[in-house]
């Protein structure tokens, strides 16, 4: 069984990758924009927030330049492929290689810790919560907001042309919506949550590794298509709960897999582990489906 | 009011795939006037419409929208005064929003959007009242996803998009093609309506002849880009398939191969 304080870490993580997958929700399913640069942009908002607060900044400040940044590096994608025309994915994989060399840049080493220093954490330390329990408390409270924020950027008009531009971009066009620049918005949004998720991760984790963006894309995506296998995302506030679900559930799976001696599975195996579980999550819905239709068939 | 003048377009230009689209096209099609467009495959119409909406640029001419010249605006900068129905009924709404969420994007067609919840309150009852004219019921489905309706009826909406706010000109782009001939004549029906009572200027591709001369003020033809005949007035009463296809042969001196054409 898992322990309180591995349950309460899975959450903690959980969390803070339900703010990636909003992101990844944001460019993949309302943009159709396939968009990698979040294995960039995570570790940039992480390397911002990092040497920002190390250099006495107010962690929140930190965080906030965090977002800016991360929204620059979606930004960049996002024109490299409306402005020069390349291939969305292709425009993402080079913005994501060139952030490996500007986050070494900005943090001056592979990694920097943060340990001893104030973070966003820091006052709610004096709450009186368990230790493991504040960085939950704080994180549930984040993606909370991010949550309402979101969800009511998605009913605005802006919002709402850059739904239509993500569904049908030529009928968007002829009801006068820029497309391009919505697309440019809109991954630069994408990339500003995950900047921020790579912010707090890096406050509660203790620091900021250059290489700690390596498959965020995957989680991402694992906890996107995991939650709507459970919440089908037939309105966007559905899909974005989903997102938060689906980050949750997933990261406890990873933890009850890990932690089930039987099975006898290591932290090396993390990644098989998440390869498998997305590929269960895109396969289950339709083999449910496929299963419902035979029942349904021998009745009649 | 349009004004298009000695438009030029050729697609793929120094490649062996260069298709001379629009060659010297000029037509001028006044306030309030209804005009049918017919011309064979390959003649011109699609890409002329288009042209008109700025979904291509065209490489010489210009073209002029009410007095205004537009010939190098992008489509969503000339929506304002452009409204536009597709061929295939799916392109002109998005299937994943809802009815009244493609209504609220049209109702702001060629307008700044801002942060406000873009289908307000005082919208919905403008929405009814507009979907109760079609008589499909649609006024009780406001919630219900675009992508569950008909193409019948995804077309009529599309129309009453088109119509939802103020435009110089309207584009239908063979609109009545894809659907079965009784939703297609509801939905002729029904542009005929909107564009008496608004008084629209509008140009409608048609592939079927019949239907070019029942319909609208003035008819014309293209051919290879170009505009072979122009006929409005009492020159167009009385005209039947048969003579327009004789005009047109006398016009060009060319035997009309393309079987569609006859058979419309």
């Amino acid at each position: 069984m898992l322990s309180n304080i591995a349950l309460y870490g899975a959450i903690e993580t959980g969390l803070i990758y339900g703010l990636v997958a909003f992101g990844i929700y944001i460019s993949f399913r309302v943009l159709d924009f396939p968009d990698l640069t979040v294995d960039g942009s995570f570790p940039l908002g992480a390397a911002v927030a990092a040497v920002l607060i190390l250099g006495g900044w107010n962690p929140w400040l930190a965080t906030g330049m965090a977002i800016v940044a991360g929204m620059a590096a979606g930004a960049v994608t996002a024109l490299l492929n409306v402005k020069l025309g390349i291939l969305n994915l292709l425009a993402s994989i080079l913005t994501m290689i060139a952030l490996y060399s500007v986050n070494l840049r900005i943090m001056g080493s592979p990694n920097l810790a943060l340990l001893g220093e104030e973070t966003v954490l820091t006052p709610w330390y004096e709450l009186g919560l368990a230790f493991h329990q504040v960085p939950v408390a704080l994180f549930i409270l984040v993606t909370f907001i991010a949550l309402v924020l979101l969800w009511r950027f998605m009913k605005s008009e802006v919002g709402l042309s850059m739904r239509a531009t993500g569904a049908n971009a030529r009928m968007a066009r002829a009801q006068g919506i820029a497309t391009g620049a919505m697309i440019v918005l809109g991954v630069a949004l994408s990339n500003g949550l995950v900047g921020l998720a790579g912010a707090l991760f890096a406050q509660s984790q203790g620091a900021a590794d250059v290489t700690m963006g390596v498959g965020v894309i995957v989680i991402g995506l694992a906890s996107l298509i995991g939650g709507e296998a459970v919440i089908t995302p037939s309105t966007v506030l559905r899909a974005l709960i989903a997102c938060v679900v689906g980050a949750i559930v997933y990261r406890l799976a990873i933890a009850f897999a890990l932690n089930a001696d039987i099975l006898g599975l290591k932290a090396q195996d993390l990644n098989l582990i998440t390869a498998i579980l997305v590929t269960l999550a895109i396969v289950l819905p339709g083999f449910r489906n496929t299963v419902r239709a035979r029942l349904t068939r021998k009745k009649a | 009011m349009i004004s298009a003048q000695n438009l030029e377009l050729t697609f793929g230009k120094g490649t062996p795939l260069e298709n001379p689209a629009l060659r010297g096209m000029s037509l001028t099609v006044n306030q309030g006037e209804f005009v049918t467009v017919i011309g064979s495959n390959g003649a011109g119409k699609s890409t002329f419409l288009n042209a008109l909406a700025g979904e291509v640029i065209v490489d010489s001419g210009r073209i002029e929208v009410d007095g205004q010249d537009v010939t190098r605006l992008p489509t969503h900068k000339r929506s304002r005064r452009v409204a536009r129905v597709f061929q295939d009924p799916l392109a002109g709404t998005c299937e994943g929003l809802s009815i009244e969420e493609n209504l609220a994007l049209a109702i702001k067609r060629g307008q700044r959007r801002g942060l406000t919840t873009a289908v307000k309150r005082n919208y919905r009852e403008r929405f009814r009242q507009a979907l109760a004219k079609l008589n499909l019921g649609l006024e009780d489905r406001l919630g219900d996803k675009m992508g569950l309706l008909s193409g019948g009826q995804r077309q009529a909406v599309s129309l009453l998009m088109a119509s939802l706010t103020p435009s110089s000109i309207l584009l239908l782009d063979e609109h009545t093609a894809a659907l079965d001939p009784k939703t297609a004549r509801f939905v002729l029906e029904l542009t005929q309506e909107i564009i008496t009572e608004q008084k629209l200027t509008a140009l409608m591709v048609t592939h079927s002849m019949k239907q070019a001369l029942e319909v609208g003020d003035r008819t014309v033809m293209l051919h290879q880009g170009q505009v072979v005949f122009d006929i409005a007035g009492q020159e167009r009463e009385g005209l039947e398939v048969k003579d327009l296809l004789d005009l047109f042969e006398k016009q060009r001196g060319l035997e009309v191969e393309d079987d569609s054409l006859l058979l419309g």
